[in-house]
């Protein structure tokens, strides 16, 4: 049947993620903007909330009941809202442990997974993004060649990796020479060829260190191939890292739109509040059916997940429109807020700055 | 819980549906297009009995639950299972303007009018009015409702047709004219039908003096005096009506005749009626997707027959400007469609939803004019070319925006709502 109402559950774990956004990442979200970092205990806080764990079945350590892509969904949108930079560094971890979950092997499953579950949150995360204007994520530059020893031998260049500095581990994601398949590779920290780069000066996510990273025939074991010999299901890790970009979208996109229509109800020139104009009304009302359309549209293609689905087709729609109307939403928060709005004391200059990045942020969110 | 799996009813109706629309209807849109105010006799005569039989059927409820008002109910532990029936009547709807939205306009049925009726009216007057379009043995019957007046658009406090109570003969009497009255004229002058007339009882009260009317087919003083040409809906019957002095029982009037003050809580009759416009509303909408979905699949079809597929996977600086112009219709139409399955999803649940209503309609009325423009233009000069249906879909797509509430006055409720203004806060 077609219904639009989250579960009791789900409205329980939403009001609690809105709770941390609100007293947490809404307080320090301005000055880890300005600082370019924020504290640990933050991400302690937020970790505490157990988003990752239960997504993660019960018998690799997690307390999941069943798929949680519609579940997440829900959930990051309320981390958006409190702060994208903020809730991407939270959600770092699962770029490692969603691709294991999604495509790893039995074995793979139940190395890594357990960590996921523990008290505090393994340092782990992944390299998808490369340096270039013409970057492909479905055709990485990045290569991987098999050699006679039986290792696979990586060797590129990746960009936006978050966290690299502290990670313990990576999947990163490169296409076979010789076959052309794509898949993610476990490259352990300290193996011979991997250079951690400089960190990325980057317009927005300030709050989310993200470093350029070189692979300069790194050697991996066969046994590192995310899915072993049948390989990585890529497509579903690309589409489901595009469907959680979408629920970031929703959040940074409603923050924007509730403090620019508060905003318009305050503020008066000519005598009336600029809410009772019809270009500022209008916009906003406009903004609110972007937002809603793109929220159903984030939330169908989560389902889509969760029933086994292809996500192709609809992983694509979700991606194009949901960051199209999150630069919406954020330029008209700007907008809204007329000249006060470029100033950095409102947030809404910091929402259009990390929105617009969304387009790009492949691999930096998944579900 | 959030879930998008479409119940078999659903489904197999809908499927029954397309095959009407692809069978029935496709095969004369362009001819019914072509010969404007010819009626479209082939669809009227298949829909007729399912219409018939459906307005039968809701006839039969009503009177069950009359009967039972006064019985006690057994205790309902809230298990109930929620009702499917506007998700239903959306796909379906879709289906059938998918096929061609203009012979929907003429389905034989109460329509506007009877959903007016049924919003509002008594028991007796459901009996009286609608058992016309429930008996699939009698001729077809149409209703239409009468709100459009030359001085009266999107603002309905404007409209200046007069209805003045005869006490002598307990009779309303009814003047002024209506324009762009959809099915005005084959309800009135082509079958034992009715139109549901919006007039005022006393104009200095405003919209509380509005109330709406009753009037049958042949009722004297009633004269359809002018049918449109139209940018497109062409087999649609759009006509004006002049009331002189027409004379209408009083047991006519929909909801109750006093007069409240303006500001004085909920008066049913008006409020009733903008109350229909939340759940037909979404219907609008769900024709607006039908006629877009159909310009899009042939625009694919199309381009596919001369070697251009659309891939979702290409990188941004490859795609060709068409293929990022049908992902983005696609999406587009996407996001109205599920829009428009969640305003109506709350009518199956009984929700009030007059901000998810006019989000719909706002945006699937201007999506999908802009999806149909946009596939006139990439198929070149075989779009322009009434060879094909695509340039009759951009001009049939257009009236979505503009009926039912025009893309502005929706945005003018939907930016009352969150803003939380009333209509003299914000104009």
């Amino acid at each position: 049947m077609i219904t639009f109402t989250p579960t009791e559950e789900q409205g329980m774990l939403v009001d609690a993620i809105r709770r941390y956004a609100e007293n947490q990442l809404r307080k320090v979200a301005h000055d880890a903007d300005e600082a370019s970092e924020v504290s640990d205990d933050i991400l302690a806080k937020g970790w505490e909330l157990g988003l990752l764990p239960g997504l993660i079945p019960e018998e690799y350590g997690g307390y999941a009941d069943g798929p949680g892509a519609v579940t997440a969904a829900l959930a990051l949108e309320e981390l958006a809202w409190g702060d994208l930079s903020i809730a991407l560094k939270l959600w770092t971890p699962a770029l490692f442990a969603l691709p294991i979950l999604i495509s790893g092997t039995d074995p793979q499953k139940k190395t890594y997974l357990p960590a996921f579950c523990d008290v505090e949150c393994p340092p782990a995360t992944a390299a998808l993004i490369e340096p270039r204007v013409t970057f492909d994520p479905w055709r990485p530059a990045t290569t991987a060649t098999r050699c006679d020893d039986g290792t696979v031998m990586l060797e590129g260049e990746k960009t936006y990796v978050p966290l690299a500095d502290t990670a313990e581990r990576m999947i990163v994601y490169a296409t076979d020479s010789q076959t052309g398949k794509v898949d993610g590779y476990i490259v352990e920290r300290g193996m011979a060829g991997l250079e951690i780069g400089e960190r990325n000066k980057l317009m927005g996510i300030r709050a989310l260190p993200t470093f350029a990273l070189k692979l300069a025939g790194v050697r991996v074991p066969e046994a590192n191939r995310l899915g072993g010999e049948a390989g990585t299901n890529y497509a579903a890790i690309l589409n489901r890292s595009r469907i959680a970009l979408g629920a970031l979208a929703v959040g940074i996109a409603r923050a924007a739109f509730e403090y620019a229509r508060d905003y318009a109800k305050e503020r008066v020139q000519f005598g009336a509040p600029i809410a009772t104009k019809q270009a500022i009304a209008f916009r906003l009302a406009d903004v609110a059916i972007e937002i809603d359309g793109a929220r159903l549209m984030v939330w169908e293609a989560a389902w889509h997940a969760d029933q086994g689905h292809d996500l192709t087709q609809p992983a694509t729609l979700v991606k194009r429109y949901a960051a199209k109307m999150a630069l919406f939403a954020t330029d008209s928060g700007v907008q809204v807020l007329g000249g006060h709005g470029y100033i950095r004391e409102h947030p809404v200059e910091r929402w259009l700055r990390n929105a617009r990045g969304l387009v790009t942020f492949d691999g930096l969110a998944i579900l | 819980m959030i879930d998008f799996s479409l119940p078999e009813r659903v489904k197999q109706q809908a499927q029954m549906t397309e095959m009407v629309a692809l069978q029935v209807m496709r095969p004369k849109a362009r001819y019914y297009d072509e010969h404007e105010h010819e009626r479209p006799v082939e669809y009227v005569q298949f829909m007729w009995p399912v219409m018939a039989d459906q307005q039968k059927r809701y006839l039969e409820r009503e009177r069950r639950k009359a009967q039972s008002a006064g019985e006690e109910k057994p205790s309902d532990d809230g298990q109930k299972e929620p009702s499917t029936y506007v998700i239903g009547l959306l796909h379906m709807v879709e289906r059938l303007a998918w096929g061609d939205v203009a012979q929907y306009l003429c389905t034989p049925s109460g329509m506007l009018g009877g959903t007016a009726i049924e919003a509002v009216g008594t028991l007796e007057q459901k009996e009286r009015f609608l058992s016309r379009f429930a008996d699939a043995k009698s001729p077809p019957a149409w209703g239409a409702m009468a709100m459009t007046e030359p001085g009266a658009g999107s603002d309905t406090s404007a409209i200046s047709t007069t209805a003045t109570l005869d006490e002598s003969t307990h009779e309303w009497v009814l003047n002024g004219e209506k324009i762009f009255c959809t099915n005005g004229k084959l309800a009135l002058d082509e079958s034992n039908g009715l139109v549901v007339v919006w007039a005022t009882v006393d104009r200095s009260a405003g919209r509380a003096g509005m109330k709406s009317f009753v009037v049958e087919a042949g009722t004297p003083g009633v004269r359809v005096t002018k049918q449109e040409h139209k940018h497109g809906i062409r087999a649609s019957d759009t006509v004006s009506i002049v009331f002189d002095n027409a004379r209408i029982p009083y047991d006519n009037i929909l909801g109750s005749p006093e007069v409240r003050e303006k500001d004085s809580g909920s008066v049913k009759g008006f409020k009733g009626a903008m109350k229909t416009f939340d759940a037909s509303r979404p219907v609008v909408a769900a024709t607006a997707v039908g006629v877009a979905r159909a310009a899009l699949e042939i625009t694919k079809e199309k381009l596919a027959e001369a070697g251009i597929t659309i891939r979702y996977d290409a990188p941004p600086h490859e795609l060709t400007a068409i293929e990022r112009d049908v992902i983005e219709m696609e999406a587009e139409l996407k996001a109205s469609w599920l829009l428009t399955l969640r305003a109506g999803s709350m009518l199956d649940q009984g929700e009030s939803n007059a901000l998810e209503s006019s989000m719909c309609k706002a945006k699937a009325g201007q999506a999908s004019t802009h999806i149909c423009q946009k596939c006139v233009e990439i198929l070149g000069p075989l779009g322009y070319s009434r060879e094909w249906l695509v340039e009759k879909l951009m001009r049939d797509s257009k009236i979505a925006d503009l009926y039912e509430g025009t893309h502005e006055i929706n945005q003018l409720i939907v930016a009352r709502r969150i803003l939380d203004y009333s209509s003299s806060e914000l104009r």
